[in-house]
C-alpha cells in the first residue's frame, strides 16, 4: 500500500456499469513526510475520503477485496484515512 | 518477496472494516543502491520498527489471513534473523530515509 | 518467469507458517545475456534445492510460485522453480 493525498475528483457519466455509484478520486503519492511525489492515480473511495485528506491506497487485485469492490474493474482503492505517520527507525 | 526495513508506524482511524485490528507499518524496501521509496504493509508476523523483514506483494499478501478477505497488497511475512543476515545487510547504505526527503 | 541468479540465502526464524521448511533464496533477476537486471534482488522460496551461484527459473506470480512449493493459498509471490542448465538463443534479433 502507499500513502497518497486526495487532490481531486473525477466524474464519468459513461463508464463500465460495474463502476456505477463508485466515487472516483484523483490521488497523488506522497512521502511519509507528506511531500508530493510524481505521478497520480485514479482510485475508488471506499471510506468516505475527501480532497486534501491523506489516505492509504491498495493496488492491484487486492484492491477488489475492499468495500463493495468485488468483481468490479478496479485496480486502486482508498482503504483508509491516515491520522498519523511516525518514522521511528 | 522483497527485503525491507521497518521504519515506522501509521495510524488510520477511518478505514476498511476488514483492516480493523491490524498493525500498519511503514517499510523501506531494499534496492540495489540502498533504500527505496517507503510503502505501507500490514504486519503478519509481529514485526516492529528497526527490524529487517521480508514482505509479500500482490493479492498473495492477503493470504496470510485467509479465508478473511483483507484488502492489502503488501504483508510482512517474516523477520530476518540479525546474526544470520549480517553479511548482506552490511551492503545496505547506512542511514536510510530517516530525516531525508524521499 | 525470468532467469535469476541465486546471490544469497536469508534466514528468518519467525515467518509465515507456509514458508517453514523451504529455503529463502535471494535471487537477482538476469537479462538474457546473463547480466544483472537493474532492480534489487527478490526473495524467492526454493522449490528445486537451488543454492548460491545457481541460475534459476524464477516465477514472479503467486499461483505458479505457491503451487511449485506445494503451499497453495499462501502468501508467496516468488519461487525458484527450476535450475537452469543451458540457455540457447538461436535467433537473437
Amino acid at each position: 500500500m502507499i500513502i497518497a493525498r486526495v487532490i481531486g475528483t473525477v466524474v464519468a457519466t459513461r463508464k463500465d456499469p460495474r463502476l456505477e455509484s463508485m466515487k472516483l478520486l484523483v490521488v497523488r503519492p506522497v512521502s511519509p513526510e507528506g511531500k508530493d511525489e510524481s505521478g497520480y492515480l485514479i482510485a475508488v473511495d471506499t471510506v468516505g475520503a475527501g480532497v486534501r485528506e491523506t489516505v492509504m491506497i491498495v493496488q492491484g487485485s487486492s484492491a477488489r477485496m475492499a468495500g463493495e469492490l468485488k468483481d468490479r474493474p478496479v485496480d486502486a482503492a482508498i482503504v483508509g484515512i491516515i491520522d498519523t505517520v511516525q518514522v521511528v527507525a | 518477496m522483497r527485503i525491507a526495513r521497518v521504519i515506522g508506524n501509521v495510524v488510520a482511524t477511518v478505514k476498511d472494516p476488514q483492516l480493523e485490528g491490524f498493525k500498519l507499518l511503514l517499510i523501506e524496501p531494499m534496492g540495489p543502491r540502498g533504500p527505496q521509496k517507503p510503502l505501507l504493509a500490514l504486519d503478519g508476523i509481529g514485526a516492529g520498527p528497526g527490524e529487517w523483514v521480508y514482505f509479500c506483494r500482490g493479492k498473495e499478501a492477503s493470504f496470510v489471513w485467509r479465508p478473511r478477505e483483507v484488502p492489502t497488497d503488501a504483508a510482512i511475512v517474516g523477520i530476518l534473523d540479525p546474526a544470520a543476515n549480517q553479511a548482506w545487510q552490511s551492503r545496505w547504505q547506512a542511514g536510510g530515509n530517516k530525516g531525508k526527503t524521499v | 518467469m525470468i532467469l535469476g541468479r541465486v546471490v544469497g540465502e536469508c534466514v528468518a526464524s519467525q515467518k509465515d507458517p507456509s514458508h517453514e521448511g523451504r529455503k529463502l533464496l535471494m535471487v537477482q533477476p538476469l537479462t538474457l545475456d546473463g547480466g544483472d537486471q537493474p532492480g534489487p534482488p527478490v526473495l524467492a522460496l526454493d522449490a528445486v534445492d537451488a543454492g548460491i551461484g545457481d541460475r534459476v527459473l524464477l516465477a514472479l506470480e503467486g499461483f505458479s510460485a505457491m503451487t511449485a512449493v506445494g503451499r497453495p493459498n499462501s502468501p508467496i509471490d516468488a519461487a525458484a522453480i527450476g535450475v537452469i542448465d543451458t540457455v540457447d538463443i538461436t535467433d537473437p534479433a
